[in-house]
């Protein structure tokens, strides 16, 4: 009896002793991984995602992603590591506990680039299958795109589960990608791994392809190769398609860039140095709006080009009525004497400019509904250049209207074509000339609303627009609105199927050169304007 | 960095007399400020561009050296005399530097000059500063192959900055394919080349190379982000090293965060993309993409610290930047001042002999040396941009990396050497053991 009994009392200590080691035993893997993103040592970090995801713990998710949004908060001192919500809630990273409050030495934890792809490649794994669809094909491409071997367990259960198509198919390209890179699947499976990357056929595709390497089987290899022949051809076609869009891009640009000046230089015939400074000064305006959206109606930010616009358009407008009336109006019909007046008005404009805002740039932000891309086929298509294409057209289809169904655009049909008898029919010349330089300048600061979402917001923007606008208008035709439109695409296609060949500093120089032979062959550029304006 | 532009080479038909004009009028503006100077001051020229295309990245600079005078000044000046600056606008006219700088030392009598930017700047003024023998402190990165005698150089040489970036990437990121991208002048020219001969020298294959040189003011850039896209296609890890200058960083960036290249696909380090240039945009779609630079505002450490307060109470703005131009002035200035106090003289000969061997402490915790190539000491460090536009250091050298004048990677240069303490020389072939001269 005293025997056992001292048996019992030594199992019971035992047993105390097991308890009182397990304790901080409890402190398993997942726990000592998550102390270690407080080691501030991109080393330690990235071991630390390794095992947090591969732990199969519930709280995984949750702090890779506040990892990935910085808002994994880790305190050096006391080696705690907290999650903070977007909802401004904190829980201690390894328990899930919540905290009242994150100490102030903790700070956020640091990535660098190769972090930020485990962190990519952990997130795809840990969110195959995510209830959310729209997240499910994410995390199907970013294991596609890091195709570690580890995650080819959890893709094939995604695999079987899954139910929607498109997500299925990226899986299917997912399972294929980390197929091939796995130096023990077989040939066949390596083989249909070749194929389903294959029918993806995207850029994407071919670097995985090209990149598997020498020691596959040569049936493997041969496959591969004839692959990566296929897409090629294929992203060749497209990449024509792509040049084709650049150029329209391009040559709305250049067309926005033009159409102020296509009237008061193709329509007035004054040679307007100062356009470009109008283009800024319009740029300008949405900086202004901007700033005053963002300090006073932060919820308004996605109209602010909206608001901008017509604003953009009273200032330069008016600005412009301004300069004719008191500097143009007494040079009209000296054009040299005009070119010097206007360059020096340029550099005044420019530099008050500088003055008010500072000479750094300002920085003028997207609009949500103008970031980002979308895919077409096979290429990339910009939402800001896409919206400014639009806008450029939209501004040229009114501007062609105003001319032709207002009176005032009858009036200033009339005045430049004959400006005496327009005269004695009644027109007030001198009233119609502010107006139309006004109409001029102020749609070259509609288009400095368009461009500041390109270009910077500098006051030497508008010096960098003014040759090129020069050179579509004289290009399209000096007086002939439909000449700038056609002028502005065939420079723009033309440009941007020579960059790709020649470089985009021989590019520009060769079609500099081309204008100047053009020009020669047609002075009056492809659209002459015929009648008696021409010989006025 | 920058030279001219292709728009204002077709413009300045008519632009030179309104140029010659407005800068005259500056000048007279600046010259009357100067005349009421007394005597018992020395004088110190700024010859940095306040108009035209390098207006948006002088000006700065300009300021920081009115702010270094004020501050000495505070401190009861310079051998018991107050400094007194000397700005005249060369309005990025590089001809006008030379005129600018012929004035500054003969009319105003300017006991040294800080000043330019662009190589071509710099180089527009060399003869003038020989010819008159005096100083120029110049403060930016640059593309090397030079050691003159009148001529401190503050900035970084091409083993300052882009020899130790690519290491990086090599090293961290593991890049085996390289896309140079840069304005087309003289120093991302100059700079490609050295780094070309580098990568080859450490086995990359020429098809992985892609160079790529564009106009300045660059703004459309889709075709050449869709090409660098398809180029790192190929299955290796790609990198983008910039030389990119001036405005054009600003549209290029903004393509590459909507065509969607992040930098944890293809990192993209800019040699000359700081904090100004990053205050004109979001940078929320280029977080992780680099910057290689010799100073980051966002460096902790308590001179920086201080520097950035009294920085911001100076020119009474609370967000004013700052950046690695304005910390190469700053080392540039305290090493002139220390020189001057050595041999109780603004002379420029005694000064540029007393100069090497000066050390002044940088703003990010070490002790710069100006060495007898008239290059100095400097820490390197790779940032990446935050989401707030400043950098995260993520790498730096673990010394000072001694700038060298002639590079080691050109066949043309590795043999040269600057030295003006004892060879008097600033291209000594150490092989034939011959002084080129300045011929060359």
């Amino acid at each position: 009896m005293p025997a056992k009994l001292s048996a019992r009392l030594c199992s019971l200590l035992l047993a105390l002793l097991l308890v009182a080691f397990a304790l901080p035993a409890f402190a398993g893997p997942f726990e000592d991984a998550v102390a270690k993103f407080a080691n501030d040592e991109f080393s330690d970090t990235e071991e630390a995602i390794g095992v947090i995801a591969s732990s199969g713990n519930p709280l995984a998710f949750s702090i890779i992603s506040a990892l990935q949004d910085g808002r994994l908060m880790a305190d050096p001192d006391s080696k705690k590591v907290y999650v903070t919500g977007t909802d401004g809630k904190s829980v201690d990273a390894a328990t899930g506990q919540p905290v009242a409050s994150v100490p102030d030495s903790a700070s956020a934890v640091r990535l660098n680039n190769r972090l930020r792809r485990s962190v990519d490649a952990a997130l795809g794994s840990l969110t195959l299958q995510s209830p959310d669809l729209a997240t499910r094909l994410q995390a199907a491409q970013s294991v596609f795109k890091s195709h570690e071997e580890t995650a080819l367990d959890a893709v094939e259960s995604a695999l079987a589960k899954e139910t929607n198509r498109s997500v299925k198919s990226a899986l299917g390209e997912a399972r294929a990608a980390i197929l091939l890179y796995k130096s023990d699947a077989t040939e066949v499976q390596k083989l249909e791994a070749v194929a389903t990357i294959k029918a993806r056929g995207d850029q994407e595709a071919l670097a995985l392809l090209t990149g598997i390497g020498g020691d596959q089987p040569a049936s493997v290899t041969k496959a591969a190769a004839s692959a990566i022949g296929s897409i090629q051809s294929s992203l060749a076609v497209w990449s024509t398609v792509q040049n084709a869009w650049y150029g329209l891009s391009l040559g709305s640009v250049l067309l926005l860039a033009a159409i102020g000046l296509a009237i008061t230089f193709g329509v007035m015939g004054v040679i307007n140095m100062a356009h470009g400074e109008m283009v800024m000064i319009g740029a300008y305006t949405t900086f202004v709006v901007q700033e005053v959206i963002r300090t006073r109606y932060p919820g308004l930010f996605d109209y602010s080009l909206l608001i901008a616009v017509p604003l953009a358009f009273l200032v330069a407008g008016a600005i412009g009525v301004l300069i004719e009336r008191s500097i143009i109006r007494f040079l009209y019909g000296r054009p040299l004497e005009t070119l010097l007046a206007t360059w020096g008005l340029s550099l005044v404009l420019q530099q008050a400019v500088r003055t008010v805002f500072g000479p750094t740039n300002r920085e003028v932000g997207n609009p949500s509904w103008m970031s980002g891309a979308f895919e077409l086929g096979q290429i990339t298509i910009t939402y800001n250049r896409l919206w400014i294409l639009v806008f450029t057209l939209a501004v040229f289809a009114i501007l062609l209207a105003m001319l032709r169904y207002t009176a005032l655009g009858l009036e200033m049909r009339a005045v430049t074509q004959n400006r005496r008898m327009a005269a004695s029919m009644g027109i007030a010349t001198s009233r119609v000339d502010a107006l139309t330089f006004g109409l001029g300048s102020g749609i070259a600061g509609i288009a400095g609303v368009a461009l500041s979402q390109i270009d910077n917001v500098s006051p030497n923007l508008g010096q960098s627009y003014i040759i090129d606008s020069f050179m579509v208008v004289v290009f399209g035709g000096v007086g002939n609105l439909w000449g700038t439109l056609v002028g502005a695409f065939t420079l723009g296609i033309a440009n941007k199927f020579l960059e790709p060949v020649a470089g985009a500093v021989l590019g520009k120089i060769a079609i500099l050169v081309l204008i100047i032979l053009f020009i020669q062959k047609r002075p009056r550029g492809l659209f002459a304007l015929k009648g008696r304006a021409v010989e006025a | 960095m920058l030279t001219k532009s292709t728009h204002d080479i077709a413009a300045s038909f008519s632009r030179r007399g309104v140029l010659a004009a407005t800068a005259g009028l500056m000048l007279g503006l600046a010259s009357f400020t100067g005349a009421k100077a007394a005597d018992d001051t020395i004088k110190v020229g700024v010859l940095h561009s306040l108009s035209g295309t390098m207006a948006i990245s002088e000006t700065t600079l300009k300021d920081t050296i009115l702010f270094l005078i004020d501050e000495q000044n505070k401190k009861g000046g310079v051998l018991g005399k107050k400094l007194e600056a000397v700005v005249v606008d060369p309005a990025s006219n590089w001809p006008l530097f030379a005129e600018k700088a012929r004035e500054l030392i003969t009319k105003d009598k300017v006991s040294v000059v800080f000043g330019c930017w662009t190589s071509v700047s710099r180089k527009s003024v060399l003869p003038v500063f020989k010819e008159l023998n005096n100083i120029l402190f110049y403060p930016v990165q640059y593309e090397g192959e030079e050691s003159e005698r009148n001529v401190f150089y503050t900035g970084a040489a091409p083993n300052q900055q882009a020899i130790p970036a690519v290491d990086y990437l090599m090293k961290e990121e593991k890049v085996k394919r390289w896309v140079l991208a840069g304005t087309d002048y003289v120093y991302p020219r100059t700079t490609n080349k050295i780094l070309e001969a580098y990568l080859k020298s450490k086995g990359v294959a020429q098809e992985d190379i892609m160079i790529n040189y564009t106009p300045f003011g660059h703004s459309d850039w889709q075709t050449i982000v869709a090409d660098i896209k398809k180029f790192g296609s190929a299955g290796k890890k790609t990198a983008v090293v910039s030389t990119i200058n001036g405005d054009a960083n600003v549209p290029f960036y903004k393509e590459l965060g909507n065509q969607g290249i992040k930098a944890k696909d293809i990192p993209v380090v800019a040699f000359s993309v700081g904090e100004e240039e990053l205050a004109g945009i979001d940078t929320k779609p280029l977080v992780g993409h680099l910057a290689a630079w010799n100073y980051f505002e966002s460096i902790k450490n308590p001179a920086n610290e201080k520097f950035i307060k009294d920085w911001q109470t100076y020119t009474k703005n609370p967000k004013r930047v700052t950046n690695d131009p304005m910390e190469a002035h700053v080392i540039g200035f305290n090493m002139w001042v220390k020189a001057v106090e050595k041999v109780k003289s603004t002379d420029p000969d005694k000064v540029i002999d007393a100069l090497p061997g000066i050390e002044a402490p940088n703003l990010t915790g070490g002790v710069s040396k100006m060495l007898p190539n008239h290059h100095i000491t400097k820490p390197v460090f790779i940032g990446e941009i935050k989401g707030n536009g400043q950098f995260d250091v993520v790498w730096k050298t673990p010394s000072l990396v001694p700038g060298d004048a002639w590079s080691k990677e050109l066949d043309g240069s590795k043999d040269l050497i600057g030295d003006w303490v004892e060879k008097k020389c600033g291209n000594f072939n150490v092989k034939t053991n011959k002084c080129l001269g300045s011929g060359s």
